[in-house]
């Protein structure tokens, strides 16, 4: 039997609109391009503002929807036809399924680092993102330096990849500044001893718990906050890093040996997002994330008929609004299948 | 017979006019020449070998328009057909008079209007092959090769694009009036010449002839009168044009010569504004080559281009905006059929405007250098490229090299982003203070990752001991087997720097290293030709996004034969085009270094 | 002199009103990418002169917005003009030709 809705990724924006839509008694079907579902949070350790594990709500989100829908993974979209009432999605295997709506909840990917050059990802060992700390988090690893010792100090940099006219994202990627708070205060619970610097440009602390959670972490943890941005990044002979900022509140260039600096990558479209873009005739803003048709009461539609949007595909948002966008295009796409004629 | 006729009156008034008018001009710029241009000068004058080398290049460029040639072959038969073989018609004419008049000497407007004055009354059979048919023959076949030039100047308007030209340029009332009695003038000759030739039934070539006869069986009104009239009308346009010529652009006709006779007597441009610049000024033909060539046309940018630049030159008003809205990548320079040095006389521009700002670089204490055999400086740039340093250190490293990198801890600046700036003074501070680090480490070799500081290096400092850019001391180190290779790259497209391509003409070194660690593919236009990155120092009035156009404008070259790394050899263009580009951009130090096989 | 109560020191404050502002507007009105700046140091940290001695670029676009016209001359004579400063900012602000604009304001007005 063919399914009522296809969504498309299998992160937790689509498997949030999955569970919604199959206890409306919806069919649906998941296409995920990764082996296993879960997107991104999959490989979160802890989640800010609570920092209570990622998996617990993945697993509350997964509960919902177990048995009820079928997840295809592996999966690798190379067309998508348009017929009058449903929708065929043509795969690289040659299978194809076909729907009567479409949602397109495939996601973001991280800003890829290197593209900074002069922040030393990739050259340095001892560089790392924002992700490859939640790695070493969510393994029950303790965070070491290249050589394997401990660090004594830490910097996390902010706005790496986004208000980054260098790199072509002028967008704020909203979850990088909480992320370095969190992971600041992470790395002082596994590390009391360990000095903790946080490099900002502007700390947004604009939902719930987060300004909370700043106050926390300079109160109760002693991290500290410079307001500079990174602009080189290089190595001394012992593989610690002399990281050159300016302290802008004092006005004077500020260097720093750091034994590992670690890049809070924002978020970019993800390409794989950009073909069905193509495929379907949707249009994106300037900053490559898809444009729905309405951003405030219509921002699960797009202008194709039947196809939908949710989550990160329409710019960064944080987990709490991907999960609220989701069911909001759960219930757009039940009344949609309902009114169809 | 008399051989005048008022008629010849506006013609040989302005001819006199054109060459009192020219003659002025040349006294004037040889006049206020800086003395030793002056010796320079009438020594070359003394040189034969010299003389014929610049009459070769007149003969070539003003006749032949080869350069013009090379650009695209119409515009190139265009320039031609007129300069050449209006030439000719003047060279044959004088003989042709001689041999009517029997004398060597003609009144100057005899040659020209010869077909009024003689026309053979009768013709025998035998003159078919005799010396007047031959002259009959070879002139009216000069003015169709004339006329077919008109033809294409004409097109030209209407179909720049056929010509190789996207834009063309705008002109002046003068420059109308001029080009309008230049197209006339040849028009005007067929119509009188037939029209004679019409009227007596005779005289006439191969064109004349027949046309005159056709003419003249048209025309309601007496024909002696439209003849008489066409004549009146030739030698109006001829006087008008001549008149008009010094000013208007074709001023570069006679400037030109001039120029070249500069030029081969050994005179350079100057860092102020000298004769020699307003000969390069004057000898601009306003042709509107560098317009096409101008990567800031990618971005819509077309009113600072050389030609627009110069024309301001000429009126003694540049708007700063305008000197500054320039990469000075040189490439117009390139292409210019008169060989203008574009980017020399905008330098001279920009420092008349910043040359007074002032600087103060005390801060600069004497630090002290260690000692090495080769110096290595990475240059400001580099620093914001840490894959291009820690390849050359590697590669020296591995190589067993004594060397010291001069500027780890922080580049002082080499001095060409004052010097593009026009802040000539200012940066000699800076080449002092480098002179004295460099001296103090006892090198024998002076090597540097930025063709920008390469470039200064080895116009201004006088070091004595060797620069190289990096492409070229890796280079070096591989034929000599320093450094072992092993890897190899698919598919590489070298993007040239402007400052080490055209700014200091080193095209093979890079592309023979390249070659030894990877298979380059071709670029469409590259080497002279090579567009800037759109990241030039020398620019100041683009918005980011002009500067995007560009370098997509560049990429989208570089990308034709789809290359899977594009490599070029400064860190700033590597970091220009890695904003945009889809594949990897590496300099070739990066190449070079991941090819060694590891330890 | 009318008591408010309280006293301004004027030689520790910015009289903002009665600062010359002419040499803000000139440069703005030829780089208004200035307009873009947010004020994060970048091109502080990576300056080429600031190795060498104290000075901040950023520093100096807030002197030319608030007329301190005598510091900003004595801080931009020890610019090299290298531009490292440009290729680091994050909003884009074309630095090289604000600071040949600054350069031409002191001669005009300064």
């Amino acid at each position: 039997m063919d399914p009522q809705v296809i969504i498309i990724g299998a992160g937790i924006a689509g498997l949030t609109a999955a569970g919604a839509l199959a206890e409306k008694g919806h069919h649906v079907l998941i296409l995920e391009k990764e082996a296993q579902p879960g997107g991104h949070v999959a490989q979160w350790d802890r989640l800010f503002p609570s920092r209570r594990p990622g998996s617990e709500v993945l697993d509350h989100i997964r509960k919902i929807m177990d048995g009820r829908v079928e997840i295809k993974p592996g999966i690798r979209i190379n067309g998508i036809i348009a017929h009058d009432q449903d929708f065929t999605v043509l795969t690289e295997e040659g299978t194809s399924y076909t729907g009567q709506a479409l949602l397109i909840a495939s996601g973001f990917r991280l800003f890829q680092a290197e593209r900074k050059e002069e922040y030393g990802y990739g050259i340095y060992d001892n560089v790392i993102t924002s992700a490859e700390v939640e790695t070493v988090f969510k393994q029950g690893k303790k965070l070491l330096t290249s050589k394997g010792t401990l660090p004594q100090r830490v910097a996390l940099i902010h706005c790496v990849g986004s208000r980054d006219e260098k790199v072509g994202n002028l967008y704020c990627s909203k979850v990088c500044c909480v992320t370095g708070v969190k992971q600041a205060i992470e790395i002082k619970e596994q590390l009391p001893q360990c000095e903790v610097f946080s490099f900002y440009m502007d700390m947004r602390m604009y939902d719930r718990h987060f300004e909370e959670l700043y106050f926390e972490a300079q109160k109760q943890w002693g991290v500290q906050f410079i307001r500079g941005r990174l602009s080189e990044c290089s190595e001394a002979p012992d593989q610690s890093l002399i990281i050159k900022t300016e302290d802008t509140l004092t006005g004077r260039p500020l260097r720093m040996i750091v034994d590992l600096v670690i890049l809070l990558v924002g978020f970019v479209p993800e390409p794989e997002t950009g073909k069905l873009v193509e495929m379907l005739g949707l249009s994106t803003g300037e900053d490559g994330f898809i444009l729905p048709s309405d951003e405030h009461y219509n921002d699960n539609l797009t202008t194709v008929p039947g196809v939908f949007l949710a989550g990160a595909v329409k710019g960064p948002a944080t987990i709490s609004n991907t999960i609220a966008d989701a069911r909001a295009a759960a219930l757009q796409i039940d009344s949609w299948l309902k009114t169809k004629p | 017979m008399i051989n005048f006729n008022f008629f010849v009156l506006p013609f040989t008034l302005g001819l006199i006019y054109v060459f009192l008018a020219v003659g002025k001009s040349w006294y004037r710029w040889i006049a206020a020449l800086p003395a030793i241009d002056k010796v320079k000068l009438t020594n070359g004058l003394k040189h034969p070998g010299k003389i014929a080398a610049a009459l070769r290049e007149i003969f070539l460029e003003s006749l032949i328009h080869r350069k013009m040639w090379k650009q695209n072959p119409l515009l190139g038969y265009m320039h031609m057909s007129f300069a050449l073989g209006w030439f000719l018609l003047i060279i044959l004419g004088n003989i042709e008079s001689r041999y009517y008049s029997g004398t060597h000497l003609n009144a100057p407007y005899y040659p020209i209007f010869l077909k009024f004055f003689i026309h053979d009354k009768l013709v025998l059979f035998f003159e078919v092959y005799s010396v007047p048919f031959l002259f009959r023959f070879f002139m009216d076949f000069l003015l169709i090769f004339i006329l077919s030039g008109l033809v294409l100047a004409f097109l030209k308007r209407k179909q720049s694009k056929w010509f190789g030209m996207k834009k063309t340029t705008s002109h002046h009332f003068t420059d109308r009036v001029a080009i309008t009695t230049l197209w006339l003038i040849f028009p005007m000759r067929l119509l009188a010449e037939s029209y004679t030739a019409g009227y007596y039934g005779n005289g006439g070539g191969f064109m004349t002839q027949p046309l005159g006869n056709f003419l003249v069986s048209l025309t309601p009104l007496p024909s002696d009168f439209v003849a008489y009239t066409m004549w009146w009308c030739y030698s109006l346009v001829l006087g008008i044009f001549f008149v008009m010529l010094p000013y208007s652009r074709y001023m570069h006709i006679p400037t030109e010569i001039l120029l070249i006779f500069f030029r081969h007597c050994g005179i350079q441009p100057k860092k102020w504004y000298s004769s020699f610049s307003e000969t390069e000024v004057q000898s601009c033909s306003r042709c509107g080559v560098c317009l096409d060539d101008c990567p800031m046309i990618a971005a819509g940018i077309q009113d600072s281009q050389a030609v627009y630049f110069i024309s301001g030159v000429r009126d003694r008003y540049v708007p700063e905006e305008i000197s500054q809205k320039c990469l000075v990548c040189g490439r117009c320079q390139e292409v210019c059929p008169v060989g203008i040095s574009t980017d020399s006389l905008r330098l001279i521009k920009r420092r008349e405007i910043t040359s007074g700002q002032a600087s103060d670089f005390r801060y600069l204490t004497n630090g002290h250098s260690g000692k090495g055999d080769v110096v290595y400086f990475s240059g400001c740039m580099t620093h914001l490229t840490p894959t291009i340093i820690l390849a050359m250190k590697g590669i020296l490293t591995r190589a067993g090299i004594d060397f010291i990198h001069l500027d780890a801890d922080g580049s002082v600046c080499c001095g060409r982003p004052l010097m593009i700036a026009g802040k000539d003074r200012q940066a000699n501070e800076l080449i002092e203070f480098n002179k004295t680090l460099i001296r103090q480490t006892q090198a024998r070799m002076l090597v540097t990752s930025c063709p920008i500081c390469y470039r200064v290096f080895r116009e201004e400092y006088n070091l004595p001991i060797r620069i190289q850019h990096h492409s070229q001391f890796l280079l070096n180190l591989i034929k000599t087997g320093k450094i072992p290779l092993q890897g190899h790259f698919s598919k590489v497209a070298y993007h040239d720097p402007c400052d080490l391509g055209r700014g200091t003409k080193t095209y093979e070194a890079p592309r023979e290293l390249i070659g030894k660690v990877a298979d380059l593919v071709n670029v469409r236009e590259e080497r002279e030709k090579a567009h800037c990155c759109g990241g030039s120092l020398g620019m100041f009035e683009a918005s980011n996004s002009q500067r995007n156009l560009m370098t997509k404008a560049a990429l989208d070259i570089l990308v034709e034969n789809q290359p899977e790394t594009i490599a070029t050899s400064c860190p700033l263009c590597k970091k220009t085009l890695g904003r945009h580009a889809s594949m990897a951009v590496k300099d070739i130090a990066e190449l070079v270094y991941e090819a060694i096989p590891r330890e | 002199m009318k008591d408010f109560g309280f006293t301004v020191q004027l030689d520790h404050s910015i009289d903002y009103d009665a600062k010359d502002k002419r040499m803000m507007r000139y440069v703005l009105y030829h780089e208004p990418s200035l307009d873009w700046c947010i004020g994060c140091g970048s091109c502080t940290a990576t300056c080429s002169a600031g190795q060498f001695t104290l000075f901040n670029i950023r520093m100096a676009h807030t002197l030319l917005r608030r007329g301190e016209t005598e510091k900003l001359k004595q801080e931009l004579k020890k610019c090299m003009f290298c531009g490292k400063c440009q290729l680091t900012c994050p909003r884009g602000v074309n630095l090289r030709n604000v600071l040949l604009r600054i350069n031409r304001a002191i001669e005009l007005f300064g």
